[in-house]
C-alpha cells in the first residue's frame, strides 16, 4: 500500500495521513423558520467511522455539509485535527466527499477524475498519474481507468468517487448516502468495500444514511438523530439492544408496542413482568417496546385462551429467519423465529407467545387506554 | 394491421417531406431562376449577377461587417450569459426567475420599438465612442439574449451542476475552476447551440441596422435591390446557402466536440 504511507502533518501538499480527530461543537443551522440542526455535539475519534442515522429531515445531511463547508453554520464550531475550520471555504477544508448523486465529472475519464484533486493541488503530472492509478487499484478499478462515467455502472462510479475523495489524502472522509442510488446487491457489496478501504486507509469518516441496516453494519459508532438533535450515540450493539429513547428503539429495528403497567421498577405486560432498562421509572400505565426476536412461540394448549394466545395471521420468509404476525385479539405482535421453527406454525394456527425477560424500554405515548 | 399502419405512417412522412421541401426550396429555386435571367426576353442564362457580388466593395464591406458582428456578438453573449447563469444557479437560485424574465423580454418587444430606445444611446456612442458598424454588437447582444438564454438553460439543466460543483469544490477547486473546467466542458453542445442561434440572428438582422443607419449584410441586400434586382436576389441566395452551411458546420463541430469529450451530453 504505497499510496497510504504515513505522511507528517502539513506535508508539502494535502492533509495529514495520520488520522485526524473531528469535533462538531454545538453546531446550529437554521433555514428560515425551521431549525435543521439544534446544537449538535459529536467527537469522531481519529480513524473512526461514525454513521449518522435518522429519518429524512433530521439534520444528518446538514451536519455533514457543515463539516464539508458546503453550508455555513449559524452557530457552533467544526474542529478538524485541532484546527477550527468553521469559517474556511470548502476548497480549503481538506475533506474528501462522496455524494448520493453520481458526481463524476462526465468529461473526464476515471483516472482524470481521481487525479483532479491533485491537479488542484499543483501535483506534477507523473505523480498525479501514479497516485490516481494507486487509488483506482485500492477500489479495484485499475482496468477501468480510461473509461468515462457513462461507461461505468453505478457501483463503479461510486467507487471511483471514493478513490477521487481519498486521492487528496483528506483528513476526513465524508460519505453522504453514497449507496442509496444503487440496487440492493451492489449496495451491500460496496458497503463492505467502503469499510475495507476505510480501515485500510485508517481515515476518520462520517457516514450519513437513513438505512439502519447500513449504519449498524458499517459503523464503529452510530449516532441516531431526530429533529436536529442527537438522540443517542454509541456502538451498533448498544444502539440496538439498549436504545436510550423510545424513538431510537422504534427507528432502529422492528419493535412491538405492548401495553402494560409499570410498578416498582418493572412493567407488567399481559401477565408477564419484564424488567426495565431505566429502573427508576415512576409507576403508571405505559407501552413496553419489545423486539420481535424477544418473543418466542409455542403451540397453543387446548382450551387455553389467556392474554398470551393468538392466531398466526401472516408469515414472511426472510431466509434463515421468518417473521410471523400474531393476532392477540386486542393487538398484533411481530415474532421473529428461525425458519425451521416457523414451519410448525402456518397461517391460521393457534399459538401461545412467550416474552424473553430482557430489560425493555417503555414509552408513555399512547399508553392512556390502560390502567 | 400493423403493416398497414406502418405503410400509412411512411406515406404521411413522405407527404410531409415533400410539402416542407417544396415550401423551402421553391422560393429559392425561383430566386435562382430570377437571378440567372439575362437581359431581354430571349437572352441566354447568365451568372453575372453572382459574379458581380464579389466585385462590389461596399457589399464586401457589409458582408465582412456582418461576419465580424456575428463573432463579436457570440463571444460577448457567452462572456455575459455563461458566468451569470452558472453563478445564479449555484449561489443565488432565487434570482433564476427574475434573470430569465429579463433575458426573455427582448422577445416580446418588437425590433422597431427597441430601436426607439437604442437610437439616443447610439447617438451618444457615435459621438463619444465610435461610429463603427461593430458598435451594433451591443444592440445585437440584447436581441440574441432570449434565444441564447434558452439554449444555455437547456444545457445547464441537463447537468447536475450543484453536485458537480460541490464535488469539485471539496477537491479544492476555486469557483473559476468549477465554472471553466467542470461545468462549461459538460455543456459544450449547449454552448455551440447558443452560438449557432446567435450567428443566425445576427446574419439575418435587418430592422435595427437599417433604422440605426448601419449597412450590414441584409441592409446591403435591400439597398442593392432598389438598384439592381438580380444582384440583390443572387446575394440573398448566396447568403442563404452560406448561412445554411455555416450553421451545419457549427452544429457538426459542436457534436464532434461533445463526442470527443466522452459523450457528456448522452451520459
Amino acid at each position: 500500500m504505497g499510496a497510504l504511507d504515513a505522511r507528517p502533518i502539513g506535508a508539502s501538499w494535502g492533509g495529514s495521513r495520520s488520522a485526524a480527530e473531528v469535533r462538531l461543537e454545538g453546531l446550529r443551522r437554521v433555514y428560515g423558520s425551521t431549525t435543521a440542526l439544534d446544537g449538535l455535539d459529536i467527537t469522531i475519534h481519529a480513524g473512526e467511522l461514525v454513521a449518522l442515522l435518522g429519518p429524512s429531515g433530521c439534520g444528518k445531511t446538514t451536519a455533514l455539509r457543515l463539516v464539508a463547508g458546503l453550508e455555513d453554520a449559524d452557530g457552533g464550531r467544526v474542529v478538524i485535527d485541532g484546527r477550527d475550520v468553521t469559517h474556511l471555504p470548502t476548497s480549503r477544508r481538506d475533506s474528501g466527499m462522496v455524494f448520493q448523486a453520481y458526481s463524476l465529472f462526465p468529461h473526464m475519464t476515471a483516472r482524470e477524475n481521481v487525479a483532479f484533486g491533485l491537479r488542484m493541488r499543483k501535483v506534477g503530472v507523473a505523480e498525479r498519474r501514479q497516485r490516481a492509478g494507486e487509488m483506482l487499484e485500492l477500489v479495484g478499478l485499475s482496468t477501468q481507468a480510461d473509461r468515462y462515467a457513462h461507461q461505468l455502472s453505478g457501483g463503479q462510479q461510486q467507487r471511483v468517487a471514493l478513490a477521487r475523495a481519498l486521492a487528496i489524502r483528506p483528513s476526513v472522509l465524508l460519505l453522504d448516502e453514497p449507496l442509496s442510488a444503487l440496487d440492493a446487491r451492489v449496495r451491500s457489496q460496496l458497503r463492505d468495500e467502503i469499510r475495507r478501504v476505510q480501515r485500510e486507509v485508517g481515515i476518520t469518516t462520517l457516514f450519513v444514511t437513513h438505512d439502519q441496516e447500513e449504519a449498524l453494519a458499517i459503523a464503529d459508532r452510530v449516532g441516531v438523530m431526530r429533529a436536529g438533535r442527537l438522540e443517542q450515540l454509541g456502538p451498533p450493539t448498544s444502539i440496538y439492544s439498549q436504545p436510550a429513547t423510545p424513538f431510537v428503539a422504534e427507528f432502529v429495528g422492528l419493535t412491538n408496542r405492548l401495553a402494560g403497567v409499570v410498578t416498582g421498577g418493572a412493567v407488567d405486560v399481559r401477565g408477564i413482568r419484564l424488567p426495565l432498562i431505566a429502573t427508576d421509572t415512576p409507576d403508571g400505565p405505559a407501552v413496553a417496546l419489545v423486539r420481535p426476536e424477544a418473543v418466542s412461540l409455542a403451540p397453543a394448549l387446548d382450551g387455553f385462551n389467556g392474554p398470551l394466545s393468538g392466531t398466526v395471521i401472516a408469515v414472511s420468509f426472510l431466509g434463515a429467519v421468518s417473521r410471523l404476525t400474531i393476532d392477540l385479539g386486542d393487538t398484533t405482535v411481530l415474532v421473529q423465529v428461525p425458519t425451521a421453527e416457523a414451519a410448525a406454525h402456518p397461517g391460521g394456527s393457534r399459538v401461545r407467545i412467550a416474552l424473553r425477560l430482557d430489560p425493555v424500554l417503555i414509552t408513555r405515548e399512547g399508553a392512556q387506554g390502560r390502567g | 394491421m400493423n403493416r398497414r399502419r406502418h405503410r400509412r405512417l411512411a406515406a404521411f412522412k413522405a407527404v410531409v417531406y415533400v410539402v416542407l421541401g417544396l415550401f423551402f426550396l421553391l422560393p429559392i429555386a425561383a430566386m435562382v431562376e430570377f437571378a440567372t435571367r439575362g437581359v431581354g426576353i430571349s437572352s441566354p442564362r447568365t451568372l453575372t449577377a453572382f459574379t458581380s457580388i464579389g466585385s462590389d466593395p461596399e457589399l464586401v464591406d457589409a458582408i465582412t461587417a456582418s461576419l465580424e458582428l456575428a463573432v463579436i456578438t457570440s463571444l460577448g453573449m457567452l462572456a455575459l450569459l455563461l458566468p451569470t447563469m452558472i453563478w445564479i444557479r449555484l449561489r443565488v437560485p432565487q434570482m433564476v426567475r427574475p434573470v430569465e424574465l429579463v433575458c426573455l423580454t427582448p422577445l416580446t418587444i418588437p425590433a422597431i420599438v427597441l430601436v426607439v430606445g437604442f437610437a439616443p444611446i447610439y447617438n451618444w456612442i457615435e459621438i463619444n465612442v465610435s461610429d463603427s458598424i461593430l458598435m451594433l454588437a451591443l444592440a445585437y447582444l440584447v436581441l440574441v439574449l432570449p434565444y441564447c438564454y434558452r439554449a444555455l438553460d437547456a444545457g445547464l439543466s441537463a447537468v447536475d451542476i450543484r453536485t458537480l460543483s460541490e464535488a469539485a469544490r471539496s477537491l479544492g477547486a476555486s469557483w473559476a475552476t468549477v465554472m471553466w473546467r467542470i461545468i462549461v466542458p459538460n455543456m459544450s453542445s449547449a454552448v455551440s447551440n447558443a452560438c449557432l442561434l446567435c450567428v443566425a440572428v445576427v446574419l439575418g438582422e435587418f430592422t435595427v441596422a437599417n433604422l440605426l443607419n448601419f449597412e450590414n449584410l441584409q441592409v446591403a441586400i435591400s439597398i442593392l435591390g432598389t438598384g439592381n434586382a438580380s444582384v440583390s436576389i443572387a446575394l440573398a441566395v448566396v447568403s442563404l446557402v452560406f448561412v445554411f452551411f455555416f450553421l451545419l458546420l457549427l452544429s457538426f463541430l459542436g457534436r464532434a466536440l461533445s463526442r470527443r469529450r466522452g459523450g457528456a451530453a448522452r451520459a
